[in-house]
């Protein structure tokens, strides 16, 4: 009885995701295997050429400037993230609920609309080049649009306050009494941020990290509308081969090598919190 | 941390502060510039010529649009009721079983989580290629109804552990069947968690768009589908005008959403 209860319970959620979510991941990776014929159906049998166009030199260019790309989006928001947190953490609680509001309001509007925005902002003719040129920052030649800082900036907008809710939760918990210890005993304040506050914080850190570097890395909309037609990122290619060329074993391939990239390093952070778990017992 | 005075201190909070402030700044940019502009009378983003409500006028001339607004809200009702009926059942059995199915179960509701827009996209493209299923509005609602439920899990199952089990054992004391010890005992108390998941699944609906460019059919435009395909051939300011009465309704989602969360903190 209570055995058909739990698979009473389980079988909705559990046999939907593996029809719509596991098995479909399945045929994606074993269609990288595959071949692809000129009418948009692959070939029978199997074949090693899609996995070997990710060897050639304009993918390997594509998969780095995926990486540095979200790379360096990741390590922004997290500089961005933490005093942001930490500011939050040391407010009163009633004040603490209303800034994570005001984070979230903008979250909450067409993620879509958001990106489209930035093109007024970042527009040839809009204030914030007129000001740059004004302060003499940029010349007034200088693009602000389709080339691959504009697609940083707006990654870095659209994922840091991803980061901030993993820092905000863990930054909440930590006891400031730690920082006035440290410091009544003649550490100087950076040196306590240094010592005491980040190495409490690091677990959150990854954390943070990790819910930046995966938004990132897929990224397709924004280097589609900010991006130049030399800067595309992996989520781009994967794309066109699928809507455009209707490759799909290609599709397929890159789709792998985009996995490996969020795989290898949420693989590293789980381990290295296992063996951290494990030192502490 | 009000009660330390270490003037030292005080040098990390006016930074941190400094940062807060200077990144919300940052995260309102583009939605007031969009607000704004949806007012200005120009044709083009860049010059302010004055105050105007011709780009709401235009908007609510075009039937096309509140078509896409139509296909959106029906695929968001949908997919966010049977995402929240699914994602009560998978916490309930995650909450209560602690068998092996379970660990696979939490797994398989955990990644959909860590897997990028595009992946899940292609992923149900796919399944539907390969069943032979014709793109439409219906296979928006699957897909939709895919990634919604872990979300939903989530919040579900996290009110869930913070049920005392001893008012469990308390009515359980008093004769209550299993049947009324759910019925009148637990879904009450989870009532908070499952609107709440329920609003976020809706919302999460209406705002995808990458998902839905991959599975959605020809002549089944969902709104962000029409508006990327708007914008992309020439971002008419109409789509200035729409936004901000996006932003509008989603701001009040959110007001209720907190109001909800608030009330279940005083519960």
């Amino acid at each position: 009885m209570r055995r058909f209860r739990e698979w009473l319970l389980t079988l909705p959620s559990f046999g939907w995701l593996l029809f719509f979510f596991f098995i479909p991941a399945c045929i994606v990776y074993t269609f990288a295997f595959k071949q692809a014929d000129i009418t948009g159906t692959t070939l029978p049998g199997w074949s090693f050429n899609s996995i070997l166009t990710l060897f050639e030199k304009q993918t390997l260019v594509l998969a780095w400037r995926t990486v540095w790309l979200c790379g360096i989006t990741t390590l922004i928001s997290i500089f961005i993230a933490i005093p942001m947190s930490l500011h939050m953490a040391l407010s009163p609680p009633a004040l603490q609920r209303k800034l994570l509001l005001l984070i979230m309001i903008p979250l909450w509007s067409s993620f879509i609309v958001r990106i489209f925005a930035w093109k007024i902002v970042l527009h040839p003719e809009g204030f914030v080049k007129g000001a740059l040129v004004y302060f003499g920052l940029i010349e007034k030649s200088t693009p602000l649009l389709y080339n691959d800082l504009a697609i940083l900036a707006v990654m870095v907008y659209s994922y840091f306050p991803f980061a901030i809710l993993p820092l905000y939760s863990a930054a909440s918990k930590f006891d400031f009494h730690l920082f006035e210890a440290a410091m009544d005993l003649g550490a100087t304040w950076q040196r306590t941020f240094f010592t005491v506050y980040l190495p409490v914080m690091f677990p959150a850190i990854l954390t943070a990290g990790l819910m930046v570097l995966i938004p990132a890395a897929g990224a397709y909309v924004i280097p589609e509308i900010v991006g130049g037609s030399g800067s595309e990122m992996l989520g781009n290619i994967i794309a066109r081969r699928v809507l455009l060329n209707r490759n799909l074993p290609e599709a397929s391939a890159f789709s792998l090598l985009l996995s490996a990239l969020i795989f290898v390093p949420a693989v590293m952070i789980s381990r290295w919190r296992t063996s951290q778990i494990k030192r502490y017992n | 941390m009000a009660h330390l005075s270490n003037q030292e201190v005080q040098l990390v909070r006016i930074f941190s502060r400094w940062i807060f402030y200077t990144s919300l700044l940052f995260l309102y940019l583009p939605v007031v510039v969009l607000t704004v502009s949806s007012f200005n009378a120009s044709r083009f983003s860049g010059a302010w010529e004055g105050f105007s409500f011709s780009w709401y006028q235009k908007l609510f001339n075009e039937p096309t649009i509140w078509h896409a607004l139509a296909n959106s809200l029906l695929v968001a009702t949908y997919s966010s009721l049977l995402a929240t009926l699914l994602g009560l059942t998978s916490a309930l059995a995650i909450h209560t079983y602690s068998s092996r199915l379970q660990k696979f179960h939490l797994g398989l509701l955990l990644t959909p989580l860590v897997m990028p827009d595009i992946l899940m996209g292609i992923c149900l493209l796919f399944l539907f290629i390969s069943i032979s299923l014709k793109l439409s509005l219906f296979t928006v609602f699957l897909a939709h109804t895919t990634f919604s439920i872990s979300y939903v899990t989530m919040i579900i199952k996290t009110r869930l552990e913070t049920i005392d089990p001893t008012i469990l054992e308390a009515a359980r004391d008093l004769g209550a069947s299993s049947f009324s010890l759910f019925w009148k005992v637990v879904l009450p108390i989870l009532s908070p968690a499952i609107i709440a998941g329920w609003l976020l699944a809706f919302t999460l609906s209406l705002d995808d768009f990458v998902i839905t460019f991959f599975v959605v059919g020809p002549g089944a435009t969902t709104l962000p589908v029409y508006i990327y395909s708007m914008m992309k051939f020439g971002a008419p300011p109409m789509i200035n005008a729409l936004s901000t009465l996006i932003l509008l309704f989603t701001a009040l989602i959110t007001i209720v959403y907190y109001r909800i969360i608030e009330g279940k903190q005083i519960s």
